[in-house]
């Protein structure tokens, strides 16, 4: 039985529906990650698990309990605020040590339980100081600590690492991943960043307007993605137009030249069927795919570790993307170049 | 360039000296005639003489007691009140703020009428015991000082992330009472002062309601007598009365410098 259930939840703000029909079943120990736009849901959706919102229709269980209608001070649910929400008149050690005081733990336990959670996120010398003194990767760090002192059944993250540089994006994220593993505890982490997503989940659930567009793991959302959004969503995609399509040989044309697709992408045609594939699927010059195209280079542009080509096959513009090596001779706008790819690294959509 | 900005500095301080001349020739003249109570010498006899009425004393401990109680009450008043506000039902902030306006509109003449006239008579009977007025006199000024409270609390809470901290301190099982005592007070505890003293600096010198509720218990009917009576120690006492409010607001100044020093923390 799963561990936390989302039945049939929908969310209606006035007229307007925010989250429709959303149905999940979280495994205990389970790190799940809501990804989309701005506006899709996510957000909606965690803060009804978390009993911020009332769903309008359906029920949210956690441990077999429903907890729909539960006010959020009763759920045992750690949550992980965007902006952080340390309080500014407490000191570190007391935020941490807020949840454990309100369950009226002993003081013992309570210094005990402080001290684990600073040594977990690596931050014990700053058990008196004020949140205003730390930078934020720290703050995040101890409001990560603060949700999780007083061992919550479940742990949402609310975009916890959006007001954050880069850099320390990176690092936060690996700790929160290993952090969470080594606890066992189940997350839902809300994001609109994709590569968060892809990185730190067992599952993703790819939402937009409201809905549920796929869920899966990273290696299925990314390379088997089932509908248009979830493939231009995540990660980088051609989508190209064809013509005559031979659906008994699974191939059709681009540019005039005669491509061969995923037979099994055959049963999902839409009435303007386009062909699908990633970048870092393609090749320049004869490579082992079957597919190989004759193209014209529109355009070079060099991004550090990965070389974007811009390649126009009789009108259909190619992004190519090449792993970039010191001795790689790149070639110039309006160069000759072949393309090849495999026949399963393309499919109709 | 330098002749003209040395031409912009004289015209800006000429200006600052014609302000400050404007509001302290008027303070200097009153307290260089305060302190002529005894015939040719300068000398403190018209404050020794304030210092040691016991009315001075009866009156400002009065006036102070009205102060605390009012205070403390419109904290838990205004408070709550402006922090549901911000988190349930800004929709309500409009009408909240028009309210908290109209003392300024309403003279507190009209005002001490209104109460008197509703809680002399049946069921309340309030002006029927010292009691009953000093309540009337505590609600009267709650009223009175609502715009100063109100505004101070609410410019308090929109420097705080109310509905992040509240979220936070309820994901860790907090109820309200906790929230209200422990997360949101604290944090308001600078705003809340500076509240806390314009209503006292308006309660200690307020006139109108006083002397229709209180009579001379209070300490500005006292204020007014005196300077009916007695020119040097009105004098005197208007002083002191300035010199008491710039202390308050001194302190407000003070509260307000910690307050910037030890910043908000999250991100925006």
């Amino acid at each position: 039985m799963a561990f936390l259930t989302l039945t049939n939840v929908s969310k209606m703000f006035g007229s307007a529906s925010a989250v429709e029909d959303f149905n999940l079943d979280v495994e205990k120990g389970e790190f799940v990650s809501f990804l989309g736009p701005s506006g899709c849901g996510k957000t909606t959706t965690l803060r009804m698990i978390a009993g911020f919102e009332l769903p309008t229709s359906g029920a949210v269980s956690l441990g077999g309990e429903d907890i729909t209608y539960k006010s959020p001070n009763q759920r045992n649910v750690g949550m992980v605020f965007q902006s952080y929400a340390l309080f500014p008149n407490m000191t570190i050690g007391q935020n941490i040590g807020f949840g454990l005081q309100v369950r009226k733990t002993s003081k013992d336990e309570i210094k005990k339980r402080v001290g684990d959670m600073l040594s977990l996120v690596h931050l014990e010398q700053h058990i008196d100081k004020y949140p205003y003194q730390l930078s934020g990767g720290q703050q995040q760090r101890i409001a990560l600590a603060r949700a999780l002192a007083f061992s919550p059944q479940v742990l949402l993250l609310d975009e916890p690492l959006s007001a954050l540089d880069a850099k320390i994006r990176v690092e936060l994220r690996l700790e929160i991943r290993r952090i969470q593993q080594a606890m066992g505890i189940t997350t839902v982490y809300v994001t609109h960043d994709q590569e968060e997503a892809l990185s730190l989940s067992d599952r993703v659930v790819v939402m937009s307007q409201g809905r549920m567009e796929q869920v899966g793991t990273p290696a299925q959302i990314y390379n088997y993605p089932s509908t248009e959004f979830v493939a231009q969503f995540v990660g980088q995609l051609n989508l190209l137009p064809v013509s005559d399509v031979d659906v008994a040989q699974a191939s059709c044309l681009v540019g005039g030249q005669t491509v061969h697709f995923d037979h099994s992408s055959v049963k999902m045609l839409s009435e303007k069927p386009r062909l699908a594939i990633r970048p870092e699927e393609l090749q320049i010059g004869e490579g082992d795919g079957r597919n190989m195209l004759k193209g014209r280079v529109d355009s070079v542009m060099f991004l550090g570790a990965v070389v974007r080509l811009r390649v126009e096959v009789g009108g259909a513009k190619f992004s190519a993307d090449l792993f970039n090596e010191r001795s790689m001779t790149l070639p110039r706008a309006g160069d000759e170049v072949l393309i090849s790819f495999p026949v399963h690294a393309c499919w109709l959509m | 360039m330098a002749a003209q900005m040395k031409r912009n500095t004289f015209w800006s301080w000429l200006w600052v000296a014609i302000g400050v001349a404007y509001f302290f020739v008027p303070l200097i003249a009153t307290f260089d005639f305060s302190l002529r109570a005894k015939k040719g010498v300068l000398s403190f006899l018209a404050y020794e003489r304030v210092f040691n009425d016991p009315a001075f004393w009866k009156t400002f401990i009065f006036s102070l007691e009205m102060g605390v109680v009012t205070i403390l009450f419109s904290i838990l008043l205004v408070v709550p009140t402006a922090y549901w506000i911000r988190l349930r039902l800004p929709q309500l902030r409009v009408m909240v703020e028009f309210i908290t306006m109209l003392p300024f509109v309403i003279p507190a003449i009209v005002l001490v009428f209104g109460l008197i006239r509703v809680f002399s008579g049946g069921p309340f009977y309030l002006t029927n015991t010292a009691m009953g007025t000093n309540t009337l006199l505590v609600a009267a000024y709650t009223v009175l000082t609502l715009p100063y409270m109100f505004r101070s609390v609410d410019t308090g809470l929109a420097a705080i992330d109310v509905r992040s901290l509240t979220e936070a301190a309820q994901s860790l099982g907090a109820g309200w009472g906790t929230i209200l005592f422990k997360i949101i007070f604290p944090n308001l505890r600078v705003a809340i002062l500076s509240g806390a003293f314009l209503t006292l600096a308006t309660v200690i010198g307020e006139f109108t309601i006083a002397s229709f509720l209180v009579g001379i218990n209070a300490f500005g009917p006292y204020m007014s007598l005196i300077g009916q009576n007695k020119t040097y120690e009105s004098s005197s006492l208007a002083i002191i009365s300035f010199l008491m409010t710039w202390a308050f607001l001194g302190i407000m100044q003070l509260l307000n410098r910690g307050k910037s020093a030890d910043g908000l923390a999250g991100a925006r």
